[in-house]
């Protein structure tokens, strides 16, 4: 049989080793430079260079004449070190020793479009295909063994990537002689026993980690290119303004710098950074500016008010309107505008040659950046290469992408590579945003005082996970999409409770006040805040134990829910009794609260505890300790999988009590992190984790289901030392003395 | 101007506008990456450089200040090109996920060892309470503190 072929042909095109490093410049040679700068004659061609189609093996995975393995991945590392688990799996898989296996990200030249980076699918939908690709690799090179051996299949084994049996061995690099896998990829295909694996499950140490501390690992803020510019951008002083004029003699004492112009999009360029730094800083620009935004202070009325365009029913469960009434209690929930707050402001290299445009940037999707890039220039997809370098941790699109447009509009118009580095400034202005959420919680109960219905509205921007516009195209008046897409927000409204009857409505309202888009677990944190401070409300009503409460209403079936409530139960020590607590006296409060999801309903299983103290005087909050009982099926990595849980209770405790994006009527006004403060070190809980693995299962994300539990496990703690509700993210201390006094009549 | 500037035990001319912040010398024209632009307000701290002892912004300290004094960037922490102490307790304890802050984490870590060999808990938050982390890398990165303290 065969299972490689050297035959190059348009779609399928062979490459050794050599050439695949050669067409991958950019990225790989780029890596092996001290300096980090690529010589003219390695700039990586456009188009793409390989198979890249999803169907095809050589799309995810090659092994070169040295036994190397490369995996191609369209899901891309940002920090959370999926790169290491899919090496991990494919090592794995393959029978060869880790540090053989190297991952190339997010290049359009060169790996599948697997999607977006986002919704906690990179192991889980990403991996699968890549581990799938791997094991139908191997089962091809055994049979192809077995074939030339005379033996059969059963009879052979492998050991470090050499095939062996009936006396005879051979390597995977002397069977394939650096050719690619010519094998469609078998959904079907034989995966190892995980009674045998030896990498999976290790707490391998993520790819590139060691580099990050020595100073040694290049980041896309560090990538140079030969004859680059740099480039600043000079964003107008309201979301709706023209440039009414351009003082250039206000920069002529700085040397060598060029303006572009065109439309409301204004940059500088030049030959060192920082006289692009003080150019932008000086120069003298007029603008005509409009309000467009909401006033601030009427938030939740302007989002009440705003037209809905559709009505999405996530569940639809008896009848909410017929159910027993006997009384009821309704609550309002709202959360903050938030922004991704990357530590290092978006940047992006683009070098448009010959009309030929070669970006790139730390894009969480560089398919789709490329389409909206032909989209923007009006030039073929196959004229345009897009390929990712890891950058600052963006959580969600952030203005990666947009730093991404810019760089390729300025590299259009002076024509030369330019690098664009954004501010800090530019980042918190005018990255998109996680929009304003306003959700209406109801409960009847019977005469018998159960729960005969749960009735919930959310009120949250129209569209998807789709294409998020480009800015530097919309300032440009160059083309772009001016659809909303603030990710899958309609998620996690629905609940995993067996009430009788049930009806969540998401209003899908016209417009929102920013551009918005995904910031970790977009949607899925807004609704479960409501959805699980809501529960506790019910259970302080009944004065149930809010653990056994929600656990009698879960799915009985449901083991794997169940088992998480249990061993959160015993691992934070729970004392079962309702909340509030009683008997504390003084100004500072002590109390507990809990949560609880499965991951839209059908993966990640997340139990939390908080602990908080609290000081009813000032109204601060201090969360102490977060206990965490986590089941996203078989662990690749467990120290990559802690490392994300720690991450998302503390950035979302940070979200919780301190994050609120403010804006005036025409723009945003939290321009740094003195206006847009997060946590420091002082104020980080301690963070215990009780990790389950299930090797026999399929792996599910762990990059987002966390963080989605933690804000109503603070309200809920809150609510347990003082009885007071808090319903308003974030918990501002002035937030929650008003809650004390309405609380205390 | 140019002026000269001893990095890492390197003496290195540096050319530029007096104003210009060590942070653009660091990384544009030494050519090292482990100084990060982060705010270039001071408020984040992942530029955080050893200035003659001192932890610094350099994203704010200009060059025009620098003559003959001496930087210690996290590259020169490497004992023989090998991660030195406070780089291996880091690594370590996996403490960094972007990473984009921790070059900046260590440095703000070495100046707290350096002035105080073993901190109290408290001391460690004291001592890192001026560098931003947006990953919440910070208990792993205290881990990683006291690792280097015991060592």
């Amino acid at each position: 049989m065969t299972i490689a072929t050297k035959t190059a042909s348009e779609t399928r095109r062979t490459l050794t080793r050599r050439s695949l490093l050669k067409g991958a410049g950019g990225l790989v040679v780029a890596f092996s430079l001290g300096a980090g700068r690529v010589q003219a004659q390695d700039l990586p061609q456009a188009g793409e260079l390989k198979s890249v189609s999803l169907d095809a093996v050589q799309s995810y995975l090659a092994i070169d004449a040295d036994g190397l393995v490369t995996v191609y991945s369209g899901k891309i590392d940002y920090g959370t070190g999926v790169r290491t688990g899919f090496a991990q799996m494919v090592a794995e898989e393959l029978y060869v020793p880790l540090e053989r296996v190297t991952v190339i990200e997010g290049d359009t030249a060169l790996t599948p479009d697997q999607g977006p980076t986002y919704g906690s699918l990179s192991i889980e939908v990403g991996g699968k295909a890549i581990r799938l690709a791997a094991a139908t690799a191997r089962e091809a090179m055994l049979a192809n063994a077995a074939e030339q051996f005379g033996a059969e299949r059963s009879a052979l084994s492998i050991s470090d990537g050499v095939i062996s049996g009936g006396g005879q061995s051979i390597s995977y690099a002397d069977l394939l002689k650096g050719a690619a896998f010519d094998l469609d990829l078998d959904e079907d295909a034989a995966l190892k026993d995980p009674a045998s694996f030896t990498i999976v499950g290790q707490p391998i140490i993520r790819d590139g980690l060691p580099g990050k501390i020595t100073g040694d690992f290049q980041y896309m803020q560090d990538f140079k290119l030969e004859g680059m510019v740099h480039a600043r951008v000079v964003r107008p002083p309201a979301i709706s303004a023209a440039i009414n004029a351009v003082d250039e003699a206000s920069i002529s004492h700085l040397k060598d710098v060029q303006i572009v112009r065109k439309g409301a999009f204004l940059a500088v360029v030049a030959e060192d950074e920082w006289t692009a730094v003080r150019a932008a800083r000086e120069l003298a620009v007029t603008w005509d500016a409009a309000d467009s935004l909401p006033d601030q202070a009427e938030l939740w009325e302007h989002v009440r008010q705003t037209p809905i365009v559709k009505d999405e029913m996530t569940s639809d469960i008896g009848d909410v309107d017929a159910a027993p009434s006997a009384r009821e209690i309704t609550a309002t929930y709202d959360f903050a505008l938030h922004t991704h707050g990357s530590i290092g402001p978006s940047c992006a290299v683009a070098d448009f040659t010959d009309g030929k445009l070669i970006s790139w940037s730390s894009s969480q999707a560089t398919h789709r950046l490329r389409r909206q890039l032909s989209d923007m220039f009006g030039i073929p997809d196959d004229d345009i290469r897009c390929i990712y370098i890891e950058g600052a941790g963006c959580y969600g699109r952030n203005g990666h992408e947009d730093a991404a447009a810019d760089a390729a509009l300025l590299a259009r118009e002076v024509g030369r590579p330019v690098r664009v580095q954004w501010m800090r400034h530019d980042e918190h202005g005018w990255d998109p945003k996680g929009p304003p959420t306003l959700i209406d919680m109801t409960a009847r109960f019977d005469d018998a005082g159960d729960v005969s219905a749960w009735d919930t509205e959310f009120f949250i921007p129209q569209g998807g996970g789709g294409r998020v516009a480009l800015l530097g195209a919309d300032l440009a008046d160059l083309p772009t999409t001016s659809e909303l897409n603030p990710g899958g927000i309609t998620n996690d409204s629905a609940i995993p409770y067996g009430f009788p009857n049930v009806r969540t409505v998401c209003h899908r309202l016209e417009t929102t006040p920013l551009r918005p888009s995904w910031i970790r677990a977009p949607g899925r944190m807004q609704n479960t805040f409501a959805n699980e401070c809501f529960i506790d409300e019910i259970a302080a009503e009944l004065g149930a134990d809010p653990m056994e409460y929600r656990r009698g209403l879960i799915d009985q079936s449901d083991a794997r829910g169940l088992e998480v409530l249990d061993r959160l139960r015993d691992f934070s020590e729970w004392e079962a009794r309702p909340s509030p607590s009683s008997g504390q006296e003084g100004a500072r409060l002590a109390g507990r609260g809990m949560a609880y999801v499965k991951y839209e309903l059908k993966r990640t299983y997340v139990g939390v505890v908080a602990e908080v103290t609290l000081d009813a005087h000032s109204g601060a909050i201090k969360v102490d300790r977060f206990h965490v009982v986590h089941d996203c099926g078989q662990i690749i990595n467990p120290a990559g999988v802690r490392a994300q849980i720690e991450g998302n209770v503390i950035q979302t405790t940070s979200r919780t009590l301190m994050e609120e994006l403010t804006f005036d009527r025409r723009m945003v006004t939290s321009l740094d992190w003195a206006s847009y403060p997060i946590m420091r070190f002082k104020d980080v809980p301690e963070v215990r984790i009780e990790l389950i693995d299930r090797p026999n299962d399929p792996p599910w994300g762990a990059g987002e289901p966390t963080a989605v539990v933690v804000s109503a496990a603070i309200s809920n703690a809150v609510f347990d030392a003082v009885g007071a509700r808090l319903r308003s993210v974030p918990f501002k201390p002035e937030k929650l003395r008003a809650a004390l006094s309405e609380a205390r009549g | 101007m140019s002026i000269t500037i001893d990095v890492n035990g390197t003496q290195h001319e540096v050319e530029g506008d007096p104003s210009m912040p060590l942070l653009y010398a660091l990384r544009d024209q030494i050519g090292l990456r482990g100084a990060k632009f982060g705010c270039g307000l001071g408020q984040c701290g992942a530029c955080t450089v050893i200035v003659d002892g001192r932890a610094v912004y350099s994203c704010l300290m200009p060059i025009s200040a620098l003559e003959g004094r001496a930087v210690t960037t996290t590259e020169g922490l490497l004992e023989d090109g090998e991660p030195g102490k406070v780089h291996r307790a880091f690594i370590e304890e996996q403490a960094a996920q972007c990473g984009y802050c921790i070059a900046g984490m260590v440095m703000r870590a070495q100046h707290l060892l350096e002035r105080n060999p073993d901190p109290t808990d408290d001391q460690i938050l004291d001592g890192m309470q001026t560098n931003l982390c947006r990953c919440g890398t910070h208990a792993a990165i205290i881990r990683a503190v006291k690792r280097a303290a015991r060592s």
